[in-house]
């Protein structure tokens, strides 16, 4: 009723906008299945690619260690950035927190090169003042992905955290829970959610990430967009194309998955509500 | 004055706990100092160095010999900075080429972003998760796809030789219109997302009243909706801004020979010329450039921290 010739601009401006974000993927996916090695031509459907992606073993030992690394930082940023949501939003008068909450939100916008340089001189610092890291690999990947992950999910899980009803907290306390069995028996199932989409996130920002991965990683680690990056840099490659194809479908399943969830946990509060 | 004096016990329990919220508090306290905020005190202190032939390649600002500890600062790493036109042209062709992708994403993203704020409620998720969805595939991959629709051989010139509309392939690769598209497409979800929650949680109540006290949908649209936004923009505009003035991928990727970035520039520094001293001092002035939007988006981002309670 309000704004009606507004909001039919705004419409189909959402269609221009989902038609630029998806035709190039779109178009990826197409010339995953062409038998020619050029865009402009369609020499006919073929699987090639796809064969000549699972020959190629440097691919995947480093779709291995990207996803290594992507689990274990992800694993390790949920702890760390449940922690600083919680202390956050939580402990409002510690000293110290206005800082806390500072480092959390510059790493969502600061650019990956001077994070990338910065650890870079601070792992050849430590290694120069106690002998560690001996050489830069998957821990010192690993390290600067937990980094800048855990803030992405401390902005996740702190929104989570806001809408939790404390009363529920308080009163397990008074009934002489201690803070410790409150957090794991009452804050912990409602957030559950929100620290599984904290995960997700992390593990698809570290399995993406190549400026700071590229900055901190030794002779001895390769992970996948240093291959992919080293590869397109030449041009197209069909290949990667496929490689592109595959994570492409994997993502569609698991947002599927999710908003399957959603919907399911959205309908069955309704209709608790109702009953 | 007589006082019941407080349980032993009691005292006990009150300090243990306070302890432990002190080490609540000091474990991600502790890590992000360690490896976000003392990292750039180092990259300062490195850009005041400079560079030799060694592992690793610079000197050191501190030196202990015959018992005496000498400071070596050299400040020439900057001054080069300065004297250097190809520095000066970098950061201006950072900060035009972010400013002009932020107002192509915006201009793009709000519309898109008021449209979804009016859906209802089971669209919006669905199409949360259309514009989340390819932020979650490969960045890499998403730019790279740029270069087969892009190219003199590309699929867009190859559609307009078709209709005619073009006799020549134009060109629209390694340009500077390629990487502005690049960013734009690449940071499109970050734009749209503060506005859509910001619109979202919007008092629909107010544009009705102003539309019954006969306000013309435009004019709502320009004193209420925009005005009422405007942190949603601002958040949006810095998420985007921000991390595309030091954007290194998509400038490579797409941009050609004139297109003068400051991430590029820094990268080529770093691992072609192996000068860590000049790479440390081009990101200690991106640094400064951009402290007051950073500051700006952590204000509006510690608000939506600790909003309620």
């Amino acid at each position: 009723m309000v704004n009606a010739c507004g909001l039919s601009f705004s419409r189909f401006m959402l269609v221009i906008g989902l038609l630029f974000l998806y035709l190039p993927m779109f178009v990826l996916v197409v010339y995953s299945f062409n038998a020619s090695r050029l865009v402009s031509v369609w020499a006919g459907f073929s699987t090639q690619w796809y064969g000549a992606l699972f020959e190629d073993q440097q691919i995947l030992s480093a779709v291995w260690m990207s996803l290594r690394i992507a689990f274990y930082a992800a694993s390790m940023a949920v702890c760390l950035g449940t922690l600083s949501a919680f202390v956050v939003t939580r402990f409002k008068r510690m000293r110290g927190r206005s800082l806390l909450s500072a480092m959390i939100s510059a790493p969502l916008v600061m650019p990956e090169v001077i994070t990338g340089l910065s650890l870079l001189l601070l792992f050849v610092q430590l290694a120069e003042l106690t002998g560690w890291p001996a050489d830069r690999g998957m821990v010192t990947i690993w390290i600067a992905h937990t980094s800048f992950c855990s803030a992405y999910v401390a902005v996740v899980v702190s929104a989570r955290l806001q809408e939790v009803d404390r009363s529920i907290e308080e009163a397990a306390m008074d009934l002489g829970c201690t803070p410790l069995k409150t957090f794991f028996v009452v804050t912990l199932p409602v957030i559950t959610l929100a620290l599984a989409s904290g995960w997700l996130l992390a593990f698809t920002l570290s399995l993406d990430d190549l400026v700071i991965a590229s900055f901190v990683s030794g002779p001895g680690a390769t992970t996948l967009p240093m291959v992919v990056f080293s590869s397109v840099r030449m041009g197209v490659s069909p290949k990667i194309n496929a490689l592109a194809t595959l994570i492409i479908l994997a993502v569609s399943l698991v947002a599927f998955v999710a908003w399957y969830i959603m919907r399911r946990n959205e309908k069955r509060r309704r209709s608790g509500r109702l009953s | 004055m007589n006082r019941d004096p407080i349980p032993a016990s009691l005292m006990a329990r009150v300090r243990t706990r306070l302890f432990n919220r002190r080490v609540l508090f000091g474990i991600p306290f502790v890590w992000l100092m360690l490896f976000f905020l003392l990292p750039f005190a180092l990259i300062l202190k490195i850009s005041l160095t400079s560079s030799v032939m060694a592992i690793p390649p610079y000197e050191p600002v501190f030196r202990f010999a015959e018992n005496t500890l000498s400071v070596v600062v050299n400040f020439g790493n900057y001054l080069f900075l300065l004297s250097d036109s190809l520095y000066v042209a970098a950061y201006w062709g950072s900060l035009k080429t972010a400013f002009l992708a932020t107002v192509c994403c915006l201009l793009l993203g709000y519309p898109m972003a008021y449209a979804m704020a009016r859906m209802p409620k089971h669209w919006q998720l669905v199409m949360l998760l259309m514009i989340m969805l390819p932020t979650w595939t490969s960045f890499l991959i998403r730019v790279y796809a740029w270069t087969g629709i892009l190219g003199n051989q590309g699929l867009l010139n190859s559609l307009l030789l078709w209709l005619g509309v073009i006799n020549e392939p134009l060109k629209m690769l390694n340009t500077n219109f390629a990487v502005i598209l690049g960013i734009t497409y690449a940071y499109l979800p970050f734009m749209v997302l503060p506005i859509y929650t910001n619109l979202v949680k919007m008092d629909t109540r107010l544009l009705e009243a102003a539309s019954d006290l006969g306000c013309r949908s435009l004019t709502t649209f320009w004193s209420i909706t925009l005005p009422l936004s405007k942190a949603g923009i601002l958040a949006g505009s810095m998420l985007v801004f921000i991390p595309a003035v030091g954007e290194f991928v998509i400038p490579e990727l797409l941009g050609g020979p004139d297109t003068l970035m400051i991430g590029k520039v820094l990268w080529e520094e770093f691992f072609n010329n192996r000068d860590w001293p000049v790479a440390s001092s081009l990101a200690v002035v991106m640094l400064v450039m951009l402290l007051a939007p950073i500051v700006l988006f952590h204000r509006f981002q510690s608000r939506e921290m600790s909003k309620h309670g």
